[in-house]
């Protein structure tokens, strides 16, 4: 391709691509779900348990400081990938989800009252809707949720209509995850800003795919999760600015995030083993570092260019086939082709696909209100990462093909 | 995979395509709502028993082929039927989907051992099976919504 870009260098580095599934080579399509690790990540985790196995912040012995240390490190290597002004400001957590749920219940609780607004989109994953309906029943929080068009897009006169002296906070996708819509982040922080709202993005979709500078950005929260960034699963991240973070109440109590307990008075650690109650997921960090070094070798502006050149391919292509229809056009996306296929369920057409060695999601995507908005069951979602080819959306259109001559 | 052509037999795809009984029963005695949250299967199952028989049965919702297959074919076994021998059928297929090993009851089967290709495929098993549980909910006279998970 154009790009330059060598994906087949790429590749290589990922065993688990290495393999035949059914038969057929593997098109792995299903990124938005979870990411593949590269060989580096695998490497580090087996070099951490290993060699330097021992709790964090404890031992006075050597392995407990070499895995201290290497914990550390990882917590600058995210700041460092997120731009954050401080490590500080870096919150390990199990994964999104769990990063979102813990702003609700610490910022949210904390400042929250009845009748005050959260405003979300209706693009976003359960993740980002449940924790604030969880925070509407106990205490009586509104959720507002800018709509969207045929394409995908943010609705920004619906957005500006919704904020009001009313509103707390906007917390909102940085990029769809089922439909691959980039949001115009810059814009929907400035007119937030703009009313004293603070703003959470949700990083999951697009920290693999485009860099995050979240100083320049202006963001108050930034989430994201490992897995889908070719790191572990079970490790995640809470960006917050530091003077928020400092602020908000630690949401779970035990050790790590204290400073002195007495049956009478327990002080609070800093920032940010406030927020790390307890024995933290160690290899995880340390190889979402490795992740992150990987990802920074092989440089952003390099595979952007070539994950942006594969989903024009793979757009023309689903788009010459009559009985396909994409879901989710927006002129700004990532690497997600969501479509849907006249009388043939998604369900249907992955179990086709899988035998042709094509993985991809299908269902809801954890965002039924997007599949409402459409009025559609379910969808059928390939999403690409730097590794795949033109080979595996070569290999996604011949299986549609299969599915429909099964189906014809 | 052989497995593709045992599973999308042509009289599944015909019942797919062409599913009987797709229809409210007005005059129904019990409904029963299934859902599988894992593809969002939905459906709606409607029985009118008279006298311990089933006198009708029809069935609305969206779902995929085998789901909506599953549906008709699980429609027209029991239509008439008794409620034990509704039961029996009911057995006779879970068994069939849940110990691929043993033979299966092909007396009582019928046309429903179409369906035994699903084995194969075991995340759509619960496809297969969502609207039996909705039928035997409805037979309990169950308020609650089926689901699969």
């Amino acid at each position: 391709m154009s790009s330059g870009f060598d994906a087949e260098k790429i590749r290589a580095d990922f065993p688990v691509l290495q393999q035949q599934i059914n038969g057929k080579p593997l098109a792995y399509l299903d990124n938005g779900a979870t990411s593949q690790k590269p060989q580096a990540v695998i490497d580090e985790l087996v070099r951490y348990y290993s060699t330097e196995n021992a709790n964090v912040h404890r031992g006075v012995h050597t392995l407990s400081q070499n895995a201290t240390d290497d914990f550390d490190t990882a917590r600058s290597k995210v700041q460092h990938l997120l731009n954050a002004a401080d490590d500080r400001e870096i919150i390990f957590t199990s994964g999104t989800t769990d990063s979102i749920n813990m702003v609700a219940q610490s910022y949210g609780r904390q400042n929250f009252r009845e009748g005050d607004e959260v405003i979300v989109s209706n693009m976003e994953h359960h993740s980002n809707i449940v924790p604030w309906q969880m925070l509407r029943d106990e205490l009586g929080v509104v959720l507002r949720v800018v709509p969207i068009d045929e394409t995908g897009e943010l609705l920004m006169d619906e957005y500006e209509r919704m904020l009001s002296p009313r509103t707390r906070l906007v917390s909102i996708t940085h990029v769809s995850n089922a439909l691959g819509t980039i949001l115009p982040v810059e814009q929907i922080i400035a007119m937030a800003h703009a009313q004293g709202v603070p703003v959470m993005l949700d990083g999951a979709q697009a920290v693999p795919h485009m860099p995050v500078d979240v100083q320049k950005l202006d963001c108050d929260f930034y989430v994201f999760s490992g897995h889908k960034i070719f790191g572990p699963t079970g490790i995640g991240v809470l960006y917050g600015k530091a003077g928020l973070l400092e602020a908000m109440p630690p949401v779970r109590g035990g050790g790590d995030m204290i400073k002195s307990v007495t049956f009478e008075k327990t002080i609070y650690n800093d920032l940010p083993f406030k927020f790390e109650a307890g024995t933290p997921n160690i290899a995880g960090a340390i190889g979402l570092g490795a992740a992150i070094d990987y990802v920074q070798n092989v440089g952003y502006e390099s595979f952007a260019a070539y994950e942006d050149e594969l989903l024009d391919y793979g757009t023309r292509a689903l788009e010459q086939i009559d009985c396909v229809r994409i879901i989710g056009t927006a002129p700004r996306k990532t690497g997600i082709l969501s479509f849907v296929m006249e009388n043939v369920h998604p369900h249907d057409i992955g179990t086709i696909l899988d035998a042709e060695g094509v993985a991809v999601r299908t269902g809801h995507h954890c965002a039924q209100p997007v599949m409402q908005r459409f009025q559609i069951p379910a969808t059928v979602r390939a999403s690409m990462a730097m590794y795949n080819t033109k080979e595996d959306i070569d290999a996604l259109v011949r299986a549609i093909d299969r599915v429909i001559e099964v189906f014809s | 995979m052989s497995g593709l052509s045992d599973l999308y037999q042509e009289i599944l795809l015909e019942h797919n395509s062409k599913p009987r009984n797709f229809r409210r029963v007005e005059d129904a005695s019990a409904t029963a709502e299934g859902y599988n949250p894992l593809c969002g299967d939905q459906i709606t199952l409607f029985l009118k028993v008279v006298d311990d028989v089933v006198e009708d049965v029809g069935f609305q919702g969206v779902g995929c082929a085998i789901s909506r297959a599953s549906a008709s074919m699980m429609t027209q076994s029991i239509k008439g039927r008794s409620i034990g021998e509704a039961q029996v059928i009911f057995e006779a297929f879970h068994d069939m989907l849940t110990h691929p090993d043993a033979e299966p009851d092909y007396d009582t089967l019928g046309d429903l051992e179409t369906l035994a290709g699903v084995n194969e495929f075991p995340t759509r098993i619960k496809c297969a099976v969502l609207a039996w549980h909705t039928m035997r909910s409805a037979l309990d006279g169950g308020e609650d919504m089926v689901t699969t998970e």
